[in-house]
């Protein structure tokens, strides 16, 4: 079988931000259901979040590539 | 390890890899090969430039379409990056700063879209670092002129509401994490999306190409046209990354200008 270390790598590493970001829209999602108006406010935040968490996650695609 | 540039054989398909992000120089300049990427950040700050200078050269009462956009883009980057991040008192000094970042950024990226040009400047990892350490010094240079330099470590290094007992532990950890690792981090963060989404958009294109052309057949075709499609919505998904990017590339700065100046304990 061929293929290259890097990528099984890659996938377990990505395991951890895709339950960080699942974690995070959640909580945004729960926190507009109960306060509607406060979805300008939490989206922000969410965003915020979901680029910090998605940060390792493609710190990891790029590395497995160039690495 | 490296991957050969994409030439579809009849044999293999060579898939894109990091050598495909080396462009060829067009000239030189006293040795130096100007590159595709060089060019497109100049022209990017022309650009951004240019926008603003139209928009806001008559500045009327009631505004023209140009100074329309204009304005609600810099008051966009002006109240929701600096009033709310940095907060009121001070955000004025910093808003040139922060629009300046993020236009760039935008541009520059945006630039991975645009038919022609289509090569996000910041997979160049070494452009992303340099736009990083400009912000790495912006905000040490803020926090040290307000606090001091020994006041400024403190404030950084030392967290508030800990027994003194375990600072040998935290005082280390948080100064490699908020002075060496936040510029590292910025840069990485910019760069690797912007690489790996090219990379993703080669793979499809230059695979479905591959697989329509060498690989042949109803399979052949069906999956390179479906290949394609992908490439397509791929695209879609590669402009949202691009806005989403420049936003929160600003946003940390603005949070890191506003964790400088922040007056704690």
């Amino acid at each position: 079988m061929d293929g290259n270390l890097n990528m099984i790598g890659y996938g377990l590493a990505a395991i951890g931000p895709g339950v960080g970001i699942g974690l995070i829209f959640a909580a945004y999602i729960s926190g507009v259901a109960r306060q509607p108006e406060a979805q300008g406010r939490l989206q922000a935040i969410a965003i915020l979040g979901f680029a910090l968490a998605e940060a390792l996650a493609i710190i990891g695609i790029a590395l497995a590539f160039v690495l | 390890m490296t991957f050969a540039m994409s030439a579809p054989t009849a044999e293999e398909f060579h898939a894109p890899g990091p050598g495909n992000f080396n462009l060829p120089g067009f000239f030189d300049v006293a040795g130096e090969a100007i590159t595709k990427p060089m060019f497109q950040l100049v022209l990017a700050a022309v650009l951004v430039f240019a926008f603003f200078y139209l928009a806001l050269r008559r500045g009327a009462l009631v505004p023209s379409r140009l100074q329309f956009a204009g304005e609600s883009a810099y008051g966009m980057v002006r109240n929701g990056l600096g009033r709310d991040i940095i907060g009121s008192h001070d955000f004025q000094k910093f808003v040139p700063y922060l629009v300046t970042v993020f236009f760039f950024l935008l541009v520059n990226n945006l630039f991975a879209s645009i038919p022609v040009i289509q090569f996000p400047t910041f997979s160049r990892a070494s452009m992303a670092y340099a736009l990083a350490g400009l912000s790495w010094i912006v905000y040490n240079a803020v926090g040290i002129r307000k606090h001091g330099l020994v006041g400024y470590l403190k404030l950084q290094t030392v967290p508030s509401g800990v027994s003194p007992f375990m600072y040998p532990l935290l005082v280390p950890l948080e100064f490699f994490s908020n002075i060496v690792v936040r510029p590292v981090t910025l840069a990485l963060r910019l760069f690797a999306n912007m690489f790996a989404g090219h990379l993703l958009l080669m793979l499809f294109a230059t695979g479905g190409l591959y697989l329509i052309q060498d690989y042949g057949g109803a399979i052949g075709i069906v999956s390179g046209v479906a290949a394609w499609v992908l490439a397509i919505a791929i695209s879609f998904l590669e402009i949202l990354v691009q806005f989403l990017q420049a936003y929160v590339f600003a946003l940390l700065n603005a949070m890191y200008i506003q964790g400088a100046l922040a007056d704690e304990h």
